[in-house]
């Protein structure tokens, strides 16, 4: 084989792969994204209806409520409620009164289902999806 | 007084490095000797600076300073010693001044372990770090001084977050930051070359053991955080594809594709301008790293408190590094793109191939962690890329990596004969299919991702294990050989752990109470009861649990929830009982209305092999450093 030859081989196999990669980056992006949704958004009817999304905001105060390993508590933006129910082990950081983000998808009643609660590794820190939906909510709220 | 001291020994220390800097630059440039004769010394200065203010740091913490902002918030006088120490970068400030200092003492190793090397190319390297130094103290110095007053001195301090009391943590982030600020060498290297014009084959292997040893530091920082992440966090995984791990991967991923392509550049003289761009990328991605999880755009374990003016100016600094590198890179690099000639069938071609899965596969990570960042910025919406993402998309870019490592080490540079290659190793497909086939049955169900993941393992093992008993036969293997084996199998072990884990592991969250009993994975786990035990700054309710197989006992595990006195926030401390084919993992959830508690048992076949390959890859890396080649061609040079 020429050089030449040579170089274009690689060239190609080079664009090739990187082609490929791209394919299945573009595949994986849109098949694994989760959107977020405040709940008022979500009480709007504006949430994703076949795939998961996620709501961030705050577990809102006395909500919390066992049944076995099963927990429902409600997600609050201050406006609208989310009730929402998890089987699982609550992270550390889940209580009431403090920011969370939660992926899952809504069921026929009306609850959110969810698959994962993600709770921060501070104290001291809020999740700024979930701040962002409490300054979403009193935004439209200051407007009406 | 004495934080003062440091203060103003950090601001003194930016002035040396400035003219570590500017003046030795200048000075090869126009051959003015007297001023390159000032790298050495204003490097040692500068060490001796910053050795200053972090002990001093350090022994703020020791004697409980509290008048001091940053101990105040990180520390506490009921914390025990080590983790006081430890926390001196358990914060923002304090972790980069730890992220100077160490690149302090890369310059150092560097100016002391290079005498045999030409003084203006010693000059150079150390003022590009001079140069990088200035750029990071002028940033700790106007946005983020650790030796800030408290006035008046608190009580007592904040704490250290609970999470973050942990040996873990104590040395990871110093090893992790070492290996970051280690490509700093490999990228003053890369552009001292660029000035000088020298891109040689000695340019190369002057920075080979640099940026090896970066790699090695790198690989154990990574290691040890997925390692803490597994015993700490609580839920068993040790891998997340959190924006912050990512931040550390990308560095790695690109640095190894660096090491490989170095060995090119020395050995043929090829691939300069790639391995040159590999190393300026390298350091760029440390800083975009650091930039990420310091300037609190992204949201993690290791997101502190956030200030904007701190993400501006990491922002800044990392334009300007990338951008006049890239300048200088466009107008010096060398113009011949592959250099010496080299057949299809040759070292070259598996090296570069492997470069090219090494870095998509570290641009398809990249774009992950940036994509969320990017479409919130274009305000389109707020969306998360999850690890669904990540493992769809990386394994099948790197799984190719594996079936090149089988072959390349086997092939000559220049070219080789592939059917000769190929005779030999047929012995090494043949273990690769049968235990491609034979595990997964024998671990009861067969999954094509398992089958895939033993096949490649097995494949670069029994490659790796002829060719050592080849070599072995032939005469004495050199200590770089067994180095680069030892990494590979390193990566084969790595990937047997991964795939264990993946196909086979057992999680279940039950509910139980006194007496029950829960099984996974082909052992029983017997829970006992809680009691209360304190420990030095915390309460602890401790489970007790019995750990049986086939009804042997085996072992007691005590997993905790504790609750720190000067926080609200309590911490689960798992239980493992760690063994060579297995851990059994027992954590608490929390006390459920009728006494009983929620437990979260798990079995991980397997899963301290991940550990254990990394092991073995820092390992080979440590064994190729040593290698006497280095030794004698720099002793050659100076005599």
């Amino acid at each position: 084989m020429k050089p030449r030859h040579k170089r274009a081989l690689i060239i190609v196999a080079g664009l090739v792969a990187i082609g490929v990669a791209a394919l299945l980056i573009l595949n994986a992006l849109n098949s694994n994204i989760a959107l977020y949704v405040t709940p008022s958004e979500v009480s709007a009817g504006k949430a994703p209806k076949d795939q998961a999304f996620r709501i961030g905001g705050m577990v809102k105060e006395g909500s919390l409520r066992r049944d076995d390993l099963t927990v429902h508590f409600v997600i609050t933006d201050l406006v609208k409620d989310i009730p929402v129910a998890y089987t699982g082990i609550l992270p550390d950081l889940f209580m009431e009164g403090k920011g969370a983000v939660i992926q899952g998808r809504m069921n026929a009643n009306g609850e959110f289902i969810a698959s994962e609660v993600l709770a921060k590794h501070d104290e001291n820190y809020m999740p700024p999806e979930a701040k962002h939906a409490l300054e979403q909510a009193q935004k439209n709220g200051n407007n009406k | 007084m004495i934080p003062e001291f440091a203060h103003y020994a950090l601001i003194l220390a930016l002035c040396v490095a400035l003219i570590q800097g500017v003046l030795p630059l200048i000075g090869a440039h126009q051959g003015r000797r007297e001023w390159l004769m000032l790298a050495r010394p204003a490097a040692q200065t500068v060490f001796l600076l910053l050795a200053t203010a972090f002990v001093i740091l350090a022994w703020s913490f020791y004697s409980n300073d509290f008048s001091v902002l940053y101990v105040a918030e990180h520390s506490n006088s009921q914390m025990p010693v080590m983790y006081r120490l430890g926390a001196v970068w358990g914060g923002h400030e304090g972790s980069l001044l730890l992220w100077v200092f160490l690149l302090s003492t890369w310059t150092i190793l560097v100016s002391q372990l290079s005498k045999a090397l030409d003084e203006f190319m010693v000059a150079r390297v150390i003022g590009v770090l001079g140069l990088v130094m200035s750029g990071l103290l002028l940033f700790v110095i106007t946005t983020s001084n650790p030796f800030e007053r408290l006035l008046p001195a608190a009580q007592d301090g904040r704490s250290l977050n609970p999470l973050l009391q942990d040996p873990g943590l104590v040395f990871h982030p110093p090893m992790l930051y070492m290996g970051y600020v280690g490509f700093s060498v490999a990228f003053a290297f890369a552009i001292a070359s660029l000035l000088s014009g020298r891109l040689d084959a000695a340019w190369a292997r002057w920075s080979r053991p640099w940026t090896t040893a970066a790699w090695v530091f790198l690989t154990l920082g990574i290691a040890l955080g997925s390692w803490w992440a597994y015993y700490e966090l609580g839920w068993g995984g040790w891998w997340f594809w959190d924006p912050v791990e990512n931040a550390s991967f990308i560095p790695w991923l690109v640095g190894t594709a660096l090491l490989h392509s170095l060995a090119v550049t020395e050995k043929r003289g090829g691939f300069k301008s790639w391995t040159v761009l590999l190393a300026i990328t390298a350091f760029s991605l440390s800083l975009l790293g650091t930039f990420l999880v310091r300037s609190g755009v992204l949201t993690s374990v290791h997101a502190f408190a956030t200030d904007p003016r701190r993400g501006v100016f990491i922002l800044i600094f990392l334009i300007l590094v990338v951008g006049s590198s890239l300048i200088l890179y466009a107008w010096r690099a060398p113009k011949s793109s592959l250099g010496g000639k080299f057949s299809l069938s040759s070292r070259e071609t598996f090296i570069l191939l492997g470069n090219v899965f090494l870095v998509v596969s570290a641009g398809s990570v990249l774009l992950g962690t940036l994509y969320p960042l990017l479409i919130d910025a274009l305000h389109l919406g707020k969306i998360s890329v999850g690890p669904p993402y990540f493992n769809s998309v990386f394994v099948p870019i790197t799984a190719p990596l594996l079936v090149l490592m089988g072959i390349g080490p086997w092939t000559n540079w220049k070219g080789s004969n592939l059917l000769v290659v190929i005779k030999r190793l047929w012995l090494a497909g043949l273990v690769a299919v049968l235990a491609g086939i034979s595990i997964p049955l024998m671990m009861g169900e067969f999954t094509w991702l398992a089958g895939l993941g033993f096949l490649l393992a097995f494949w670069v093992i029994a490659s790796g294990c002829l060719q050592i008993v080849r070599q072995a036969k032939a005469g004495k293997p050199t200590r770089s050989f067994i180095g680069m084996q030892l990494a590979h199998l390193g990566i084969a072990i790595f990937v047997i752990g991964v795939t264990m884990v993946g196909a086979y592991q057992e999680e279940k969250d039950v509910r139980m109470s006194a007496g029950d009993t829960v099984s996974v994975g082909g052992y029983q786990i017997q829970f006992q009861g809680v009691n209360v035990v304190p420990g030095p700054n915390y309460q602890a309710m401790r489970g007790t649990f019995l750990l049986a197989k086939n009804g042997n006992a085996q072992t007691i595990m005590y997993p905790e929830k504790r609750n720190y006195f000067s926080s609200t926030m309590p911490m689960t401390e798992a239980a493992i009982d760690v063994g060579l084919t297995r851990d059994i993992y027992v954590s608490l959830g929390e006390e459920l209305p009728d006494k009983s508690w929620a437990v979260r048992v798990y079995y991980k076949p397997f899963i301290d092999w991940i550990w254990g390959g990394c092991l073995l890859m820092a390992l080979g890396g440590i064994l190729s450093i040593s290698d006497k080649r280095y030794r004698i061609k720099l002793k050659r040079q100076a005599s």
